[in-house]
């Protein structure tokens, strides 16, 4: 039947239009790794070819490494992401399962609170955060970079819907059992609820990682420097136009996240696209 | 009797007459529940309620940064924005950006989707390649793009030269650099689109492209009317929303390639909400722009909302 | 001349093969509905005729054409979906055009509002709008042509996917298990109006289902699949009386079809582990064979020693009005011996009684150790087919 509707031809077509939209997306990826390979006399020659005539990636990455702290960048990705992470879920999914399986008076009230919040974009917040952050004097460090997203709305209302689809009863027999409330959460509730925390932890290490607007606000030590800011602290100061080193730190910056998401596509694209409701 | 038991029993109980101690079971649960949602009700006050609050007075307020004594102006600091052809620039470029990004993202988006779909093979292989953008750091594949559009040794050039067609300053010329954003944004946001619409595309029911060939729907065309586009009507109006919010929140592309230059050429309003607040320190000019940001995005979130309502009518 | 002919269709899934060269002829008017539990390829074969799916081998005809290389829309059916499979964002009326817009439209009229200025798309709309006004006044949905299906109730979508099908009055209407998302009331009725559609359209009909009952009361002739083999294709009548094969004879009928395995033990007699039953003398002693006794052929009887007759420990009886059903333990059978009694008859029959019933020789099938029916024994009182060689 397929191939009725798209005899070979349309398959062909089908190929060629869909491998030139993705030369198209593919380019500044291939650009940047062609030019991280290159000398700089071959980067500034006015002819282009992907591969180097003069292999010249050991020196751009080893440069790359040495000149900017970009171990330390990727390490406080690391620091800050998994900080973030691990404080949201212990601060949103307690949350979430009061407002999914208990009653109580305030309930609905909170309900709309995290709604509310969900509306918000955090850029806004921003300036009231960072007086806060100078007030207490915190600016600067790594929990500049953390306090502003310890609760996550968004992360409550997924754990709260994906918590109501869980049947009532698992929670009265792990009573019976012997559970207490916040045993259930933790033993019960986000066992059950996996696919749900994958979700969200991919599209909260995601957009953490990759976040710009906060880190350049609150930390200007390099020392503390998540990649994203690392990297634009890097070409605004050290190279320059020595483009071989710079592109080589990008492909650095990029390669991690680009990697995992190659091995696990179905869950990131199932979690990114589940943080699309935020 | 462990406290979730009387719990559970006291609710059992329904409205029956009120026991003894129902008075205090009630309270015991109202206990558990808030000490497991009290921190997150704390934070949700500290770290979004309070400083939204703090935002509307800041900008109602002459304070700055620093200064130990504030008093209210009114709407002296709205006034001010909406004065300064800065802010008017900003404002005009976003809504400009926004309406160049969003029917191309959509557009791209809903043609590569249905590209992948009417075939089988290489499927995951496409729709991996036309995420990538998404989630990779915005802030390294904008220094990749600087790279790809630099006026000499940039891939876009050496190739219009090499077809021998002209070529421009993409970044530092007025009449470019908004466009060259938009197409970085839609290069970003194209592979989430289609995501949404592969879903949306999978959801529907084989029986109706069955039904619409037995009515005489033979060509693909007539498919494409009859079936995918009614039926991807609601997926069409999310992506809509959630593209135009995104392409709202526009920052690290003007940051890293133009700071908003040159000239006013690419300034937008994120842009303009960090620059006036944390380089400037015009505190109240900062807050009042971050009111405007904030009225525009949540209209627009509202309207999602609603929007999402209209799934119900196909039901 | 028959309308359609299905002539050794081959089709498989991958590994998986669901139709196991079929042939079938079906004659034009005729009521014929393929019949068969739930991944028989019943369905599969109803999309084959329609188009919708390619046969790896073999051909259909519709009419003298030969129409496997031939798209739906130049085969002149129609079809009702089991979903309804109704365009939801679409009215009524918007729907039941559909097919013919699609026929009467070139593919330049159907644009959206260039269509309309270009000349002919007028006349030929105007056509349609009181094609449809007829056919929906003829099923009773008139009033809801301005509706889209999400505010109809299931049988009022029914009744528009019939519409849908009906307006461009096809040569074939073929209907894949069209009233399995109805309750039960409605089916009855929605069964009532599809047979008398048929009657008043005179067109042939190709009807899918698993349910015996719809099977029996509308159709004129069955067509029994399993597995992706066609069993046996006959009247409904002789489909439940003469069954040709042991799979049809245990697939029909309700309560099912008794079964007793055994062998034949001198000539004229076989023994199965609960009963002593006569076979025709020319079953050779040491055949192996089946019995299969519909429940309401049997009848109680006072003397046990009689041949054909079985004894057992009634286990359960369900009341059924005017019927019994009786389980009767025989010993040595590993399933309860079910019974069919009048009420009247067996008032006294209680839980825990021994009970003895017979059976007339002449209502025994004999099937042989691969399913067959043994032809020589006498079947039904009314008429005997020849068996055809099916499949």
């Amino acid at each position: 039947m397929m191939t009725r509707i798209f005899p070979a031809p349309a398959a062909i077509l089908r190929h060629a239009a869909l491998l030139v939209t993705a030369a198209l997306i593919l380019a500044p990826f291939v650009w940047m790794v062609s030019l991280s390979i290159k000398p700089p006399g071959e980067i500034f020659r006015a002819s282009f070819s992907f591969w180097p005539e003069q292999f010249y990636g050991i020196e751009n990455y080893t440069k790359a490494i040495t000149q900017a702290p970009l171990p330390r960048y990727m390490l406080n990705g690391v620091i800050v992401c998994a900080s973030i992470l691990a404080l949201q879920i212990a601060v949103c999914a307690p949350a979430a399962y009061a407002l999914a399986k208990l009653e109580f008076a305030g309930r609905d009230l909170l309900f709309a609170l995290v709604l509310i919040a969900l509306l918000l974009p955090h850029e806004v917040l921003a300036l009231p955060l960072f007086i806060f952050g100078a007030k207490i004097g915190i600016l600067n460090t790594y929990a500049a970079l953390i306090f502003p997203y310890v609760v996550s709305p968004f992360g409550i209302f997924l754990f709260r819907q994906f918590f109501k689809t869980i049947p009532d009863d698992v929670v009265h027999a792990a009573r019976l059992d012997g559970y207490s409330e916040i045993g259930i959460v933790w033993k019960i509730m986000i066992p059950m609820a996996l696919p749900a925390a994958i979700a969200f932890g991919i599209f909260s290490v995601v957009s953490h990682w990759n976040s710009l607007f906060w880190p350049l606000i609150a930390v200007s030590d390099a020392n503390l420097m998540p990649p994203p800011l690392g990297i634009l602290t890097f070409r605004n100061e050290e190279v320059g136009i020595d483009f071989g080193p710079l592109m080589a730190a990008t492909v650095i910056v990029i390669f991690p996240l680009t990697l995992v998401f190659l091995t696990a596509q179905r869950w990131f694209i199932g979690g990114l696209t589940t943080g699309a409701i935020k | 009797m462990s406290l979730p038991d009387r719990k559970h029993e006291a609710r059992q109980r329904g409205a029956s007459p009120a026991s003894a101690n129902s008075r205090s079971t009630k309270l015991a649960d109202m206990l558990a529940a808030w000490t497991l949602a009290g921190p997150a009700l704390a934070l949700l006050i500290v770290l979004f309620f309070l400083p939204v609050l703090a935002v509307f007075v800041i900008a109602l307020t002459d304070w700055q940064f620093g200064a130990s004594t504030l008093s209210f102006v009114g709407l002296e600091n709205f006034e001010e924005v909406f004065a300064d052809p800065g802010f008017r620039a900003s404002l005009f470029n976003t809504v400009a950006y926004v309406a160049i990004v969003v029917p191309g993202t959509i557009i791209l988006g809903l043609a590569v989707a249905l590209l992948i779909e009417s075939g089988k093979s290489f499927r995951a292989f496409y729709r991996a390649i036309h995420f990538l953008p998404y989630m990779a750091t915005l802030t390294a594949m904008a220094i990749a793009w600087e790279a790809l559009l630099h006026p000499t040794i940039g891939l876009v050039n050496q190739t219009l030269t090499g077809l021998g067609l002209p070529t421009a300053n993409w970044l530092r010329d007025e009449s470019t650099v908004l466009p060259v954003l938009a197409a970085i944004g839609i290069w970003q946001n194209l592979g989430f689109a289609m995501v949404l619409f592969l879903a949306g595309l999978k959801s529907i029911p084989q029986d109706l492209y069955h039904a619409a060939e037995v009515d005489g729907a033979d060509l693909w065309l007539d498919r494409l009317r009859t079936v995918t586009l009614p039926m991807l009507g609601p997926v069409f109006m999310f992506v809509f929303i959630v593209v135009a919010l995104k392409a709202f929140e526009t920052f690290d592309t003007v940051q890293v390639l133009t700071q908003g230059g040159p000239g006013h050429a690419s300034e937008m309003l994120l842009f303009t909400l960090y620059r006036e607040s944390f380089q400037y320190l015009r505190t109240g000019y900062g807050a009042s722009v971050a009111v405007v940001f904030l009225i525009i995005v949540v209209a627009l979130t509202l309207i999602q909302a609603r929007v999402m309502d209209r799934r119900v009518h196909y039901q | 001349m028959s309308a359609i002919t299905f002539d050794h269709i081959r089709k498989s899934y991958g590994a998986t093969q669901v139709l196991r060269d079929v042939s079938l002829s079906i004659e034009s008017g005729e009521f014929l509905t393929l019949l068969g539990p739930s991944g028989c390829g019943k369905s599969t074969l109803l999309r084959i005729l329609a188009g919708l799916e390619r046969q790896d081998g073999g051909s259909v005809r519709i009419g003298d054409r030969q129409v496997d290389d031939l798209r739906p829309k130049r085969r002149d059916v129609a079809m009702v979906f089991q979903s309804y499979a109704l365009y939801p964002h679409m009215t009524v009326a918007g729907n039941m055009a559909v097919p013919l817009r699609m026929r009467r439209l070139n593919s330049w009229q159907r644009l959206p509002l260039i269509g309309k200025l270009l000349p002919g798309t007028r006349p030929t709309l105007a056509e349609i709008d009181s094609e449809v006004s007829r056919t929906a006044a003829a099923l009773g949905i008139d009033h809801l042509l301005a509706r889209k299906p999400g505010q109809l109730s299931g049988g009022q979508r029914q009744r528009v996917a019939v519409g849908r099908a009906m307006v461009r009055e096809p040569a074939v209407f073929l209907m894949d298990e069209p009233l399995s998302n109805l309750d039960a009331k409605l089916r009855v009725q929605m069964r009532a109006e599809i047979k008398e559609l048929h009657k008043r359209l005179g067109v042939t009909f190709i009807y899918v289902t698993h349910d015996q009952a719809e099977a029996m009361t509308l159709s004129d002739r069955v067509a029994v699949m399993l597995d992706g083999e066609l069993l046996q294709v006959a009247p409904p009548r002789d489909i439940y009386a003469d069954p040709h094969d042991r799979r049809v004879a245990e697939f029909i009928g309700s309560p099912k079809i008794n079964t007793l395995d055994g062998a034949v033990i001198e000539r004229g007699l076989m023994a199965t582990s609960g009963a002593k039953l006569s076979v025709p003398e020319s079953i050779a002693p040491g055949t192996k064979l089946t019995v299969g006794i519909r429940p309401e052929a049997f009848s109680l009887i006072t003397q046990p020693d009689a041949p054909n007759v079985i004894e057992g420990l009634v286990h359960l009886i369900e009341h059924m009005g005017s019927d019994l059903f009786v389980h009767l333990l025989v010993e040595g059978m590993n399933e309860p011996l079910i019974v069919r009694l009048h009420a009247e008859r067996a008032p006294h029959i209680g839980s825990g009684h021994r009970l003895v019933v017979g059976v007339k020789p002449t209502q025994m099938m004999l099937f042989d150790e691969a399913g067959h029916r043994l032809q020589k024994t006498a079947i039904s009182e009314s008429r005997v087919t020849p068996i055809r060689e099916t499949a």
